[in-house]
């Protein structure tokens, strides 16, 4: 039941007594907001770190080229090795796990870029159609490359979204013809890219239309490939027998760490799974701290208001107040304060964290709360507040009016 | 002069208000017991003005705290206005203190964080009576102690003797039986102590039962009866209306 009355007479109470008032709300609003912040703060620390994953699948395997370092079968060290479009069709047909798979080949530098009066330099790739998948290449008009543009080695081009809004502005790019160092190509699609405007610079051309046009080799520089949904140890295994292949057909020995590099995206994702894990854990381990850091803060100030009122008690209980309305009362009074400074802790860390959220940093992003979460540590809040009033609150009711208001 | 009680009804047919038989109280405290009162019985009627002079340690406040139902006693029987006041639960306790009687303090014990007549209205808020409507009875009975301009004014902002009017006011919004008032004008200059008495008579004389504790004997003289306490037994009773007859 709602008791209008009562509720005035608290308020009454909360209003003439500011310093009490603003003490025993400052320890849960304390509690709160530091959790409120440290909560978001992990969360952000973890957003931000898996969206720098975001922009590469993060089941993949990487293979670079190195120089072997030990000889083998008669063969010197100090050997390039060297990748080729027979590589990239080995792969394919030789490993089931493989789900896309790309070349990459470098133009070395930026290529400059022409189109009408405009003249630009960009950084070019020319890859694979399944290298789509290995970015995240999200295509936002036209398409991606495909297999007949490599068959055909047609000049066509996939420009990034920095690219087409420098070179064409509102301008339709599909179909338009650009001049990529000297030779033209004409646009098929425009992307977007979660991986910032860097990775929105880049032009893609076709592997074979780059390796005949600007090389004259079948060479490739890189070979990146995805595994679906392999879990981790798979992936590591993997990765063992592509080493193992690979060494077979590029003659050098197993152990020759140097002479193919081989990078398991899947396995930093896990490490940086597990770093999270600790992160969570030392996150929680100081917010249970926090809070009950706070629940300590909260509990002692509810005894000392209970004692600084036990004059006041005495003097309602000589008037008539029955001990039940006394506890309500104190109760009342103590769970409305919490409760409150709870709720501006949680409104004011997450306003804060809101804030924090526009900050552009590497390693954080997006920092969040879960609600949950926060209503039941202001929850537990305002209960161990309510049980540490409560105790000195049943000895007030209980004790002798007189001797209450002989206190002082 | 003693006058025997039992023969006032004779003279003047009124109903007994507060009947005490054989009252015993003893402390505790350690391994001591302190027998304070030891056997007190004692009779006053509806509209007496009566005070309990003693030394301290004679048992006078304790004998006002089990009238004022604040404190139990050990063995014999309290009766007010008739009802067996006798191990009472605290809710009873405090309802019959609530109805039935009207404490006034030395110190006043006014809530400081109230104004004076929010001070007089809180014994109403324990009875469920309006908010609007007793803040309007409590400037009414503030009026009658003559502080209807003060209804506003914090405890702190009155003087000694305003403040113990705000507390006489506040005994009084429950139109209680009887009006306790321990040393009611032990923290107040005699100018001003003489002002509350008067206080209290008027209050007397609209028919209300007045008893008083007090140690100093020019106020005890300005009651109509002097209940002498020595050691936790009554040693003398005497009226004074009597003697203050033949004085004027």
């Amino acid at each position: 039941m709602f008791d209008l009355d009562k509720w005035q007479e608290i308020f009454n109470s909360i209003k003439r007594h500011k310093l009490r008032t603003t003490l025993t709300a400052l320890g849960v609003f304390w509690g709160i907001f530091m959790l409120v912040l440290l909560l978001g703060a992990g969360q952000g620390l973890q957003n931000g770190v898996e969206y720098m994953f975001r922009d590469d699948a993060t089941n993949s395997i990487w293979i670079r080229r190195g120089t072997t370092s030990e000889e083998h079968n008669g063969l010197p060290k100090g050997r390039r090795i060297q990748f080729d479009n027979e590589d990239y069709a080995f792969l394919m047909e030789q490993f089931e796990d493989v789900e896309h798979l790309t070349g990459r080949f470098y133009l070395s530098g930026d290529r400059t870029v022409t189109y009408g009066d405009k003249n630009l330099s960009f950084p070019v790739r020319a890859v694979h159609p399944g290298h789509k998948f290995l970015e995240n290449t999200i295509i936002t008009k036209g398409r991606y490359l495909n297999q007949t543009d490599l068959d055909e080695t047609r000049k066509v081009a996939v420009i990034g979204k920095i690219v087409k809004e420098t070179l064409f502005g509102e301008e339709e790019a599909i179909g338009k013809e650009i001049d990529i160092g000297g030779i033209v190509y004409k646009v098929t699609g425009v992307y977007r890219d979660t991986g910032g405007e860097g990775e929105m610079r880049i032009i893609y051309l076709p592997i074979t239309t780059a390796q005949k046009v600007y090389a004259g080799t079948n060479e490739i520089h890189q070979l990146m490939l995805t595994a679906g949904d392999l879990p981790v140890p798979e992936m590591q295994q993997l990765e063992k027998e592509i080493r193992a292949a690979f060494a077979k057909r590029k003659q050098f020995s197993v152990e020759d760490r140097r002479a193919l590099f081989i990078s398991n995206i899947a396995e930093e994702f896990e490490q940086f799974q597990n770093l999270f894990w600790s992160i969570r854990a030392f996150v929680w381990f100081v917010g249970i701290g926090t809070l009950f850091a706070g629940v300590i803060g909260v509990s002692n100030i509810m005894l000392i208001v209970v004692k600084d009122r036990t004059r006041e008690i005495g003097i309602r209980k000589a008037l008539g107040a029955t001990p039940r309305s006394i506890i309500s009362m104190i109760l009342q009074e103590a769970i409305f304060i919490t409760a409150i400074a709870g709720y501006l802790g949680v409104i004011i860390g997450v306003g804060l964290l809101a804030i924090a959220g526009n900050v552009e940093a590497d390693f954080f992003r997006n920092p969040q709360v879960n609600f949950g979460v926060v209503f039941t540590a202001t929850l537990v809040l305002v209960i161990a507040g309510a049980l540490a009033g409560l105790m000195p609150a049943l000895q007030a009711a209980r004790i002798n009016p007189v001797v209450a208001m002989k206190g002082e | 002069m003693s006058v025997d009680k039992t023969l006032l009804p004779l003279i003047h047919p009124t109903t007994v208000m507060i009947k005490l038989t054989d009252i015993k109280k003893a402390y505790t405290t350690g391994f001591n017991t302190l027998q304070v009162l030891k056997g007190i019985d004692l009779e006053i009627e509806e509209g007496e003005f009566a005070s309990i002079m003693g030394s301290s340690g004679s048992g006078k406040s304790t004998l006002l705290n089990i009238l004022g139902i604040l404190d139990d006693y050990d063995s014999g029987n309290y009766y007010l206005d008739g009802k067996l006041i006798k191990d009472l639960n605290q809710k009873q306790a405090a309802q019959y203190r609530n109805q039935f009687i009207g404490f006034v303090f030395q110190s006043f014990n006014l809530l400081p964080f109230k104004t004076a007549a929010e001070n007089v209205a809180l014994p109403l808020y324990y009875q469920k009576v309006d908010r609007k409507k007793r803040q309007d009875i409590a400037v009414e009975y503030l009026a009658r102690v003559g502080l209807k301009d003060w209804s506003d004014h914090l405890p702190t902002q009155l003087s000694g003797g305003q403040q113990q009017r705000v507390a006489i006011a506040r005994a009084l919004i429950t139109q209680p039986k009887i009006i306790l008032a321990d040393e009611p004008t032990g923290a107040l200059d005699s100018t001003t102590s003489n002002e509350v008495m008067k206080l209290f008579k008027e209050v007397n004389d609209q028919g209300i039962t007045v008893l008083l504790v007090t140690h100093e004997n020019d106020i005890a003289e300005m009651t109509k009866r002097i209940i002498r306490l020595r050691d936790g037994l009554i040693e003398g009773n005497e009226q004074v209306a009597d003697r203050r007859i033949i004085a004027e």
